[in-house]
């Protein structure tokens, strides 16, 4: 975990008493809502359909027992008792009071979590792969380069007013858990010939109106040159990048209309002016950052602990560590995924009962370290064997023991008409109903590997072009009507699902996801082929026949 | 609308004026981009100090040959969601070593200053008497910043290595 120091401290606090008196000046008339709307926005506040939403940052998704504690104590004092793990590592609480804004950030403060550019038009919280420092095989942990480039992201002098949202990814894995390439900038990391670290960085990633695979822009940018290279790129954006037309303002489309040799030539230019300044991380710099990273005292445990072989006869204990412990770097340790997916439930939500449970649990068998991922799903990154058994029943005693990690009914999925006042349809009961009619364990381990995403408009804050599955919520004389694509992925074979025909009513969606999933279960050439798989080696006809042909 | 300039409430100097409007026989004045382009060294030659206000759709490029005997560019912001004039003032004042007055005009308010300040602006055009008012407070709100700038302050990145070896040296 990094540990703040007084720096970071005071500045957090700057920012909650500026944010203090922006609300005073709000409440008082001074600031029309027009003006505030930008302010709120950047400390992370919306206004949704019923109330505020307050979305607080998780940076790389890294919380400590003691930060996720506070976001309990925050859902219990300000909302209603829950909160809503985003896919952008994010957290959102959905019925706060604006008077009250400026005490919940403060408590936030005190365990080091801030909400700065959760939201607006600026650089927003910076995400890596949830397994960062624990994966087999990862280059390097990748939170040392994300935690500087969240400080030099924060509330930056030049780019705070930019075109529309920007959103870094980091990944240091050849398996790519952050989805780079459907980020504004992706960066993966690499090392160079001298065995020196740098950056292939990606460009124009995104997903909404018009979704773009990332295109690389420098196959490696060295280390030291992150910043001032991150910097180029966000320079020739804010100033070339179109602000007449909301829907073109992502860097994406600047991309897209320039090319991308072109948009490559400009930042070339920019950063060779840019590159010998203080923006070049001196090795200094960069080991004191990973300074204030604390690891785990891991100890010497064998492959396969008594306490793992007994419990191996428990089906149920064993049919969670199969599906929900992953292999660690460490001998003797898992990562331990925590579903927040259970049948008929909201994806993505978790009690402050829960929080507070898990943040003991972490504290017990995971370091005080809990990881949040983009698939709205939680993790403990530093399980001992040992442990797996004592920490599934008491995850299952607090309701989150789901072993559905990956599976069918681990559905992403945008907050949608529930809550969302840019939704067209509703995403939470379409999910619902789905874990609900893949409930059953074998059946949907039978299936497999399969990943469906909601999202309630076409804003895709549910990720649906890249789900194997994907559901777009659209408008149809006032009803609600789903659109389904498949084959989409998001990891680093990402690519964008193939619309398999008309929108389907909102009653009959279920039962066109189980027609897909049927077919699939037919079509495949043996057990090992994924869904994602079978429709590459086939194409959408197959099923698209299946749905349609009846209806 | 009040005019803060290094700090405080400042009267403007400068005469705005309007393209196709005659020009004032001396005294600082003002003038639009597209004038200030037709006629560059004629106004130059003219008695007393010009100012250029330059739009934020136009690279400052144009601006460079002339920057060393400008007394003020005044840059633009249209509404303050709209920030290009933020690197424009970093061009100048850091690429360009433009050392001039720097003046943010358009939709200038309170909340904007910390950001303008570090990139350079030490002019305002401020749009309420009570933002102008409250200029002090507000730009000393802040004690830390992440990224170096033009205002020269250290990035906290930089500082830690800093006040470290400064603990090293005081043992």
């Amino acid at each position: 975990m990094y540990a703040y120091d007084e720096l970071d401290r005071t500045l957090v606090n700057e920012r909650v008493s500026e944010f203090r008196d922006q609300v005073k000046r709000r409440l008082s008339g001074e600031l029309t809502e027009d003006e505030f709307k930008i302010l709120r926005l950047q400390n992370g506040v919306y206004l949704q359909l019923h109330a505020y939403m307050f979305r607080v940052a998780i940076p790389y998704g890294a919380l400590s027992s003691k930060q996720l504690r506070a976001l309990a104590r925050v859902a219990r004092r300000y909302d209603r008792g829950y909160g809503h793990f985003t896919t952008r590592q994010n957290i959102q609480f959905n019925w706060i009071k604006l008077a009250e804004l400026p005490d919940a950030l403060e408590d936030l403060a005190e365990v080091g979590i801030h909400a700065m550019q959760t939201s607006g038009n600026n650089m927003r919280n910076v995400t890596s792969d949830q397994w960062a420092g624990v994966a087999p095989g990862e280059i390097e942990d990748p939170r040392i380069w994300s935690e500087i480039l969240r400080q030099h992201t924060t509330l930056h002098p030049e780019f705070s007013f930019l075109p529309r949202k920007f959103k870094i990814a980091i990944t240091a894995s050849e398996h790519d858990r952050a989805a780079i390439k459907i980020h504004d900038i992706g960066l993966k990391l690499i090392k160079n010939a001298d065995g020196e670290t740098g950056f292939e960085v990606l460009v124009g990633g995104g997903l909404g109106r018009t979704p773009f695979i990332a295109k690389t822009i420098k196959p490696f940018v060295h280390g030291r040159d992150l910043l001032s290279y991150v910097e180029a790129i966000l320079r020739v954006y804010n100033q070339y990048g179109r602000r007449d037309n909301i829907y073109k303002a992502r860097i994406k489309i600047l991309v897209h209309e320039l090319g991308i040799e072109k948009f490559a030539k400009e930042v070339e230019e920019e950063w060779q002016l840019l590159r010998d300044s203080a923006l070049t991380l001196d090795p200094a710099v960069v080991e004191d950052i990973r300074s204030r990273f604390s690891y785990p005292a891991y100890e010497k445990l064998p492959h396969m602990p008594d306490e793992l072989k007994r419990a191996a006869h428990d089906p149920l204990f064993e049919r969670w560590r199969r599906n929900s412990a992953f292999p660690h770097k460490v001998q003797g340790y898992s990562i331990v995924t925590i579903s927040l997916k259970p049948v008929g439930a909201p994806p993505g939500d978790a009690t402050a009962d829960q929080m507070d449970a898990l943040a003991d649990l972490a504290d017990r068998y995971s370091f005080g370290e809990i990881r949040v991922g983009h698939e709205q799903n939680l993790a403990l990154p530093h399980v001992a064997k040992r442990d797996l058994p004592a920490l599934w029943k008491a995850l299952d005693r607090i309701g989150l023991a789901t072993p559905n990690v990956n599976l069918v009914s681990d559905i992403i999925a945008c907050p949608g008409l529930d809550y969302c006042s840019l939704a067209n349809a509703r995403s939470i009961p379409i999910a619902q109903e789905l874990t609900r009619r893949f409930a059953n364990h074998d059946t949907a381990n039978l299936i497999g590997r399969l990943h469906i995403n909601i999202s309630g408009c076409i804003n895709a804050c549910g990720h649906h072009h890249v789900g194997h599955i994907g559901i777009l919520g659209v408008e149809k004389n006032g009803e609600e009507f789903y659109q389904i694509t498949i084959g989409g992925r998001a990891d680093e074979n990402a690519q964008m699902g193939t619309l398999i025909g008309p929108a389907v009513p909102y009653a009959e969606v279920a039962d066109v996801i189980e027609d897909i999933v049927e077919a699939y279960l037919a079509l495949r050439d043996s057990e090992g082929e994924l869904f994602v798989d079978t429709v590459k080696r086939l194409g959408v006809e197959p099923f698209k026949e299946r749905v349609y042909a009846t209806r | 609308m009040p005019l803060v300039k290094n700090g405080h409430i400042a009267t403007d100097i400068f005469f705005h004026a309007a393209d196709g409007t005659e020009l004032p026989g001396d005294g600082p004045v003002l003038v639009s981009a597209a004038r200030f382009l037709g006629d560059p060294e004629g106004l130059l030659k003219r008695a007393g100090k010009v100012g250029v206000i330059w739009p934020n759709s136009r690279d400052v490029d144009d601006l460079v040959p002339y920057l060393d005997r400008l007394a003020m560019v005044a840059l633009v912001f249209p509404t303050f969601r709209d920030g290009r004039a933020y690197s424009q003032a970093r061009l100048l004042r850091e690429r360009y070593g433009y050392d001039g007055e720097l003046r943010a005009t358009g939709q200038v308010l309170r909340d904007q200053f910390v950001f303008m300040l570090r990139a350079g602006f030490d002019a305002f055009d401020v749009r309420k008497q009570a933002d102008a008012e409250a200029f002090g407070e507000t730009a000393r709100r802040y004690t830390v910043f992440y990224q170096p700038a033009g205002d020269g302050r250290l990035s906290a990145l930089n500082r830690r290595i800093q006040e470290r070896h400064s603990e090293s040296a005081g043992q």
